[in-house]
């Protein structure tokens, strides 16, 4: 079967539009590395984010389903790495596979059930396995330290070489993202990306065309749970610190703001999403009490004026200027 | 089950429930190869059910046969995977993807065998050369017999054996509606066995060989469609 990209891109002005992120996120990420650490630890959790929510992203716009309980997965995978690196003195490397197995494999045995339901249940269901993985990172004492959470847990790294400086960090995580990024992008344009694709369109449709639904949700609920685990597993090991608040409802407030702000189901949304509401509060310190009275009116103005995302301006923009209005 | 020999779909005893609501009361029907089979009843009888039912998209008892065999039941995609494709009603298509995109996803049980999706390509586009001059088009702004048209035509791209129609001609004006059976006469022709639900009964008088009736979720009569001479005829039996 001929593999077409989802959206077709029918001039020049689109193709440079479409790149128009990637080199804004460069140009950000020169100026970081070349700035006083500051901006570069800002840009570096962005950054992790682009990951959770790019695992977001594929589960509820590339297959239109919705998930409230994905900082579970983050969760899993940051604390197992956390313990086998503090406790065991593993590689940060042997933990993220470790996380991610037990990540893959949690989620198949919560998501065989809960995918059964449908729209608010569902979204009702996957905010419950968050609560639930919330609550036994505070009670497991022995394993989590309670609200004391894990310290001294090792820098990323590969053998002897350790990213200890955060522009070291910055550099490890842009291509830890940007690979994400890309896997995310040819999963979109995959048979299995048209699958989701088919699947978020109509459920009926795609049964009636023999796609089976039920198999593909699950895959797509298995995907964003490895892209969550390992947006975990890098957040213990750059902060070197991991406690229950890390991985609760904050995390998914974030996570669902930084996915509609940047485009819901594009597969560049998540990285313009998280980059902007980083970098937001930090614009909008200068107005000390009335920061976020201007964060939160900043939020409102981009969904009234972009309600499909940030990402969706430039083919609004190339749309505009084919049309000649 | 005993399904006579050369039987192209034996369905017997099947129901459906939505909730406590018994939506199909039990009802048993069968299809020869080659047949164009119109389904008809009026609102409410249970003819979308009926469809959903035998594809397995609702909760359901009974059993279908095809081709002598007994089909797993509530499992669309072994259905599809065996050549019964359903056109649901409301077409179902995939709005925001292109035409061609989503006549590629009718052939989704194919892979990549792109040769085989090429020549079911060419003979779609020969069939509706309307959607030939929109194919880069977002599905999502074609027309509502356009649509309808893309709706057959990704379901054609699966290769049917048995093509299931679930009420074509909903809210298409009547040259896109004749447009659209003209296509469906001309498959049947070419020996594609059709099931046709639909509201209008005159439609399907049209082109069916045989003709199955609907009243309050069960089948009350199977008629020579040349025995229909009037409305007064359907009513009969509509209200029988």
């Amino acid at each position: 079967m001929t593999i077409l990209p989802i959206t077709t891109s029918p001039n020049p002005i689109m193709r440079i539009a479409a790149f128009t992120p990637y080199v804004a996120t460069l140009l950000v990420l020169i100026y970081a590395l070349t700035g006083d650490g500051y901006l570069a630890s800002v840009l570096g959790f962005a950054l992790i984010y682009t990951v959770f929510v790019t695992g977001l992203n594929i589960f509820m716009g590339y297959t239109g389903q919705v998930s409230f309980g994905q900082n579970a997965f983050a969760a899993i995978g940051g604390y197992s790495s956390a313990w086998l690196s503090v406790t065991m003195e593993w590689e940060p490397l042997v933990g993220l596979v470790i996380g991610c197995c037990l990540s893959v494999a949690a989620a198949i045995l919560i998501g065989y059930p809960t995918l059964r339901l449908k729209g608010h249940y569902l979204a009702m269901g996957t905010l419950a396995i968050g609560l639930i993985v919330y609550e036994i990172a505070i009670q497991w004492e022995d394993v989590t330290g309670g609200y004391t959470g894990i310290s001294g847990i090792a820098p990323l790294g590969i053998g002897d070489y350790q990213a200890n400086t955060d522009n070291q960090k910055l550099v490890v995580l842009a291509i830890i993202a940007g690979t994400g990024l890309l896997m995310s992008r040819f999963i979109r344009q995959s048979r299995l990306g048209r699958a989701f694709a088919a699947i978020a369109g109509s459920e009926n449709a795609a049964l009636a065309l023999g796609i089976n639904v039920s198999r593909y949700k699950l895959v797509a609920f298995v995907i964003a749970a490895l892209y969550a685990s390992v947006s975990g597993w890098l957040f213990v090991h750059v902060v070197g610190y991991v406690s229950p608040e890390v991985f609760g409802l904050h995390m998914v407030n974030l996570g669902f703001t930084m996915l509609y702000v940047g485009g819901l189901g594009s597969s560049l949304g998540p990285l313009i999403g998280a980059v902007i509401i980083s970098l937001l509060p930090e614009t909008f310190r200068a107005f000390k009490d009335y920061q976020d009275l201007f964060y939160g009116t900043t939020l409102i103005v981009i969904l009234i004026y972009a309600p499909n995302g940030l990402a969706s301006i430039g083919s609004f923009l190339t749309e505009k200027l084919r049309s000649g209005r | 089950m005993e399904v006579p020999e050369n039987r192209f779909l034996e369905v017997r005893e099947l129901t459906a429930n939505y909730g406590n609501v018994q939506a199909l009361r039990p009802t048993s029907f069968h299809l020869d190869k080659g047949e164009f089979v119109a389904v008809l009843g009026p609102n409410g009888a249970g003819k979308s059910t009926l469809m959903r039912a035998t594809m397995g998209l609702v909760e359901n008892s009974g059993s279908v046969a095809f081709l002598g065999q007994e089909t797993k039941r509530n499992n669309p995609a072994n259905l599809a995977s065996k050549g019964i494709i359903l056109v649901p009603e409301g077409r179902g298509i995939f709005s925001p993807m292109t035409v061609l995109e989503n006549l590629e996803l009718g052939a989704y049980l194919l892979g990549s065998r792109s040769t085989v999706t090429g020549e079911r390509m060419s003979k779609v586009l020969g069939l509706f050369p309307r959607l030939k001059e929109r194919l880069t088009q977002i599905a999502g702004s074609l027309s509502g017999g356009e649509q309808q048209m893309l709706a057959v035509g990704r379901a054609l791209m699966a290769g049917p054996k048995l093509l299931l129609l679930d009420e074509p001609s909903l809210g298409l004006a009547p040259r896109i509606i004749g447009e659209i059976l003209e296509a469906l006469g001309q498959l049947n022709r070419e020996g594609l066995t059709i099931m046709l639900v639909e509201q209008k009964a005159p439609l399907a008088l049209r082109l069916a060989s045989r003709v199955y009736i609907l009243s309050l979720g069960r089948v009350v009569a199977e008629i020579d469609p040349r025995e229909i001479k009037s409305h007064d005829d359907l009513a009969h039996y509509y209200f029988t």
